[in-house]
């Protein structure tokens, strides 16, 4: 037990005495959390909507109304006439161009369903979902109240099954505190995982491992040894970033702050082990940096952070079962948005665990002692 | 002792006894498998076949054990730049479990003895080479090991320097520590009790450094030395 | 001829070559002795325009350093002190890639190269990286003349190599000087100083002395013993502590010994010994060697 102390002690001397790494962890959450939360929001504002009015009627007019009223789109009103519609699409001159055609006021008096345009540039696909999401909302407004004027039927004898939609736990469809717990897992991920793959490769290619390993040192207390420091860091970066959040993105703590750390200290000893385990089988640190890069794009992209999980091919999501990333941004963003106590991601901490003991017993069984 | 990576033996049948206390010259052509027997020797490599026992043990079932009974000090300079003096020898010491309560004292005694106390506090990378060596030197032996394996450690080394160093080897033979040395210096060969010559994964020599030129007719082990590996 | 003139090299405040001047004479084959950190990298690198002087100059066949550094290249053939070669290159691919380099052919300057490179032909095909140490020290030194060029700067190029190879490789190096070639060469090897035809001594970026190798030893003025007994380590420390003594050292099974008078009393010294408990005492006066002088001279500015 002892040994693990001396080889942990004697990490914490090297990186805090390294200029660039002792600064890189205190930096690095700070940098990734304000910088990438802003940037990697799904977040829209200022559509620009075009609107083609070719009814001029009061009913459009207010229908035009609603639009300007919302602060997501930027209106402007002409007809640039059906050939130049597809045009200003092209050029991105508008992002939604809007038909309101002729006869739509008369449709409602005529008890006829009315009908309207929308064409969206839907070139990147979640933005276009997102912007016919809005248009949407808004046109249903308009549509009820138009019942109600037109119909004369008062709010109060209106039908009495009204569908109303909420949005549980981000209320505010806030992306910020969807996306700062995610970043956070990815800055956690990558700070251990490279740090401790660097690390031990960085004694390779040194040759001070060819000093360790004629010492009697075992190989799970090198192991260890190597990881425990790496995991503290990783903690400290969690709990820094975690700071972060609250403060600049307001992100809530709803559930316990202890589940999510019990929860990210097993899965960081798994990712760590992972780190390990390409080190042990890497001699430099090109070999290291490489593979864990190739590895850790993969696991984010795929891991449910950006894009949803529910969206991918069944082999897809047959594959993330691997992904340790997957179970955590699920895992912060549950306890963190929804207050899931340790009894709701129980199974994720079994399976987690499975990763941490597989990665680390990988990692003792490919470190040799000899050449 | 042998060694076969594939279809090359880099040791064909090396038969030796090394004593206790002893300084054993372990010579050789680049190449000729020196590295590879002393790396066996240490544990950091297993043998093909052959009886061999370090300070006792059986390289086959106790490598651990003959770890904790040897030092070695690779040709790479192998301590942490990045840590003082003092911060090495209590990681290694740590390492091979020199009782806390005794690793002040005879560190302070052993930075004594190479009269590097006053530069205890320093780092590693500040230091001149020849510095260097001596700490590893010291550090290798720090937990009193039976044997300690020396891999061409003057190296590059000033002359005077050199023979500090040489002192320091001697002082630690006079404690009853086995110096197992490879060197290309062959005026150092001729410090050791006993030298033997490897060519090409043999061992073509073996004896003392007189005995050896007295056989050969001539005067030093560097012209004995061309004279063996040169046939 | 290559001159360099009170040529100065700090990095921040540390003096890494201090007032270096000396002359070379074209077809010289000149040595740069002393241990690691000497100095001997930077000078290299100095003479090679790789590195800019702090103060003074250098100057190749009328060339400087700073200014013509472009002709200079062209010149000089330089072997740094690590292995600089392509290990997952082949030999032969090493070869003509610096040929390819300089703008020449392996074949157009095959007769500069042939004495060394036939050594290592046959292994043509072989990765740089799975060469012997001495094939390796082969192989950088045909590199470097492939272009065939006048002055060989060669940093260490004996350093870890076995005294076989090391053998050989000064005799490559006699009979690339027969053909007019200048050379500089490095090394921390004492015993190769009498392989050059003058050689400086250098120590903690200053040179001791610059001289013929046989001059600087018959020059030496202080008496020294070659002192024998059957414990090197005891008799090495009881010399320490007669009293006369300047230093003591061991060299092989000899210990030389260094007093303060001209000349020391044998008598007297034989007694001291024989009260210390040492038999088998011979003491005989011997002629220093280049590593004689040079600890003297480097205990002399140690004060």
């Amino acid at each position: 037990m002892r040994t693990i102390f001396y080889i942990i002690q004697k990490e914490f001397k090297q990186i805090i005495r390294d200029k660039f790494i002792g600064k890189a962890i205190i930096a690095m959450p700070i940098v990734q959390m304000l910088i990438l939360v802003y940037a990697a929001t799904f977040e829209i504002k200022n559509v620009d909507l075009l609107i083609v009015d070719r009814d001029s009627s009061p009913a459009s007019v207010d229908l035009s109304g609603n639009f300007f009223a919302s602060r997501f789109f930027h209106v402007s009103v002409t007809d640039p006439g059906d050939k130049h519609i597809k045009e200003i699409l092209d050029k991105g001159k508008a992002d939604v161009v809007l038909i309101i055609p002729e006869g739509f006021e008369k449709s409602f008096h005529r008890n006829n369903k009315p009908a309207l345009q929308l064409i969206i540039d839907a070139v990147n696909g979640s933005a276009g979902q997102l912007m016919l999401g809005y248009c949407s909302s808004i046109i249903m407004d308009f549509n009820k109240e138009i019942v109600i004027k037109e119909f004369g039927i008062a709010e109060k004898t209106a039908p009495a099954i009204d569908i109303s939609s909420r949005f549980w736990f981000n209320p505010y469809l806030n992306y910020k505190i969807f996306m700062a717990p995610g970043i956070l897992v990815i800055l956690v991920t990558a700070i251990g995982w490279f740090m401790t793959g660097m690390n031990l490769v960085k004694e390779k290619e040194n040759g001070t491992i060819e000093q360790l390993n004629v010492t009697p040192i075992k190989k799970y207390q090198f192991i260890l040894g190597k990881l425990i420091p790496f995991l503290i860091i990783g903690l400290i970066d969690l709990a820094f970033g975690l700071i972060l959040a609250r403060i600049f993105f307001k992100v809530p703590f709803e559930g316990s702050i202890f589940t999510l750390f019990v929860f990210a200290t097993i899965y960081l000893v798994a990712v760590l082990g992972i780190g390990l385990f390409i080190s042990t089988v890497s001699n430099t640190q090109q070999q290291v940096l490489f593979v864990s890069f190739f590895f850790l794009m993969v696991f984010v992209i795929m891991s449910g952070l950006f894009t949803s999980v529910e969206n991918m091919p069944e082999w897809g999501r047959a594959i993330n079962h691997l992904n340790p990333l997957s179970y955590f941004s699920r895992v912060i963003r549950m306890v963190l948005l929804k207050g899931s106590g340790l009894n709701d991601i129980r199974n994720d901490i079994l399976i987690i665990t499975g990763f941490a003991l597989a990665t680390n017993l990988l990692a003792v069984w490919r470190y040799k002692k000899t050449i | 002792m042998v060694k076969k990576f594939g279809g090359f033996t880099a040791n064909h049948n090396l038969n030796f006894e090394v004593y206790k206390g002893e300084v054993f010259g372990f010579l050789g052509a680049n190449g000729a498998g020196k590295t590879t027997a002393m790396r066996i020797l240490c544990g950091l490599s297993v043998p093909t076949s052959g009886e061999i026992n370090v300070a006792g043990y059986n390289v086959y079932t106790h490598a651990e054990k003959i770890k904790q009974n040897i030092g070695y000090m690779s040709q790479k300079f192998s301590l942490y730049e990045d840590l003082t003096v003092e911060e090495n020898f209590r990681f290694f010491a740590g390492v091979y479990k020199v009782p806390p309560k005794e690793i002040k004292p005879r560190m302070e005694e052993t930075l004594t003895n190479l009269e590097l106390l006053n530069h205890r506090k320093k780092l590693i990378a500040s230091l001149p080479l020849g510095w260097k060596q001596k700490l590893a030197f010291g550090v290798a032996t720090f937990h009193n090991p039976g044997i300690v394996f020396l891999d061409e450690p003057t190296s590059g080394v000033d002359p005077v320097a050199r023979r500090n160093f040489w002192e320091q080897i001697f002082k630690t033979a006079e404690r009853g520590i086995t110096v197992f040395v490879t060197t290309h210096y062959m005026d150092e060969a001729e410090y050791c009790h006993r030298v033997s010559i490897m060519d090409q994964g043999r061992i073509v020599a073996l004896d003392t450094p007189q005995s050896l030129k007295d056989k050969y007719g001539v005067d030093t082990i560097f012209d004995l030395f061309i004279k063996i590996v040169r046939q | 001829m290559i001159k360099a003139q009170q040529l100065t090299k700090k990095y921040g405040t540390t003096v890494a070559l201090g007032n270096v001047s000396f002359q070379v004479d074209e077809g010289e084959l000149f040595g740069f002795i002393g241990p690691d950190g000497a100095g001997k990298s930077t000078l290299f690198r100095l003479l090679t325009s790789l590195l800019l002087p702090s103060s003074g100059k250098v100057e190749l066949f009328g060339l400087d350093t700073v200014k013509d550094y472009k002709k200079i290249r062209e010149i000089t053939g330089y072997m740094p002190g690590r292995f600089s070669l392509y290990p997952d290159l082949s030999v032969e691919e090493n070869l003509d890639f610096f040929a390819t380099v300089f703008g020449t052919s392996i074949q157009e300057n095959y007769h500069i190269i042939h004495d060394v490179y036939s050594h290592i032909e046959p292994f043509k095909t072989r990765l740089a990286g799975k060469l012997s140490g001495g094939m390796k020290q082969k192989l950088a030194l045909s590199c470097a003349l492939i272009h065939n060029p006048r002055v060989l700067v060669l940093d260490e190029p004996t350093t870890g190599v076995d005294a076989v190879s090391r053998k050989e490789f000064w005799e490559l190096l006699r009979s690339l000087k027969s053909k007019g070639i200048t050379i500089i060469v490095s090394t921390p090897y004492m015993d190769e100083a009498g392989l050059c035809d003058r050689v400086a001594l250098i120590h903690h970026g200053r040179l001791l002395t610059v001289d013929k190798p046989g001059a600087i030893t018959s020059s030496y003025e202080k008496q020294i013993l070659g002192i024998v007994a059957d414990n090197t380590y005891k008799l090495l420390d009881s010399l320490r502590k007669y009293p006369d003594v300047l230093h003591a050292y061991a060299f092989g099974q000899q210990v030389h010994y260094t007093g303060r008078k001209a000349s020391a009393d044998l008598n007297n010294m034989r007694a001291y010994l024989g009260q210390c408990g040492h038999k088998d005492v011979q003491i005989m006066q011997i002629k220093a060697g280049i590593e004689d002088v040079f600890i003297d001279l480097v205990q002399d500015r140690q004060g």
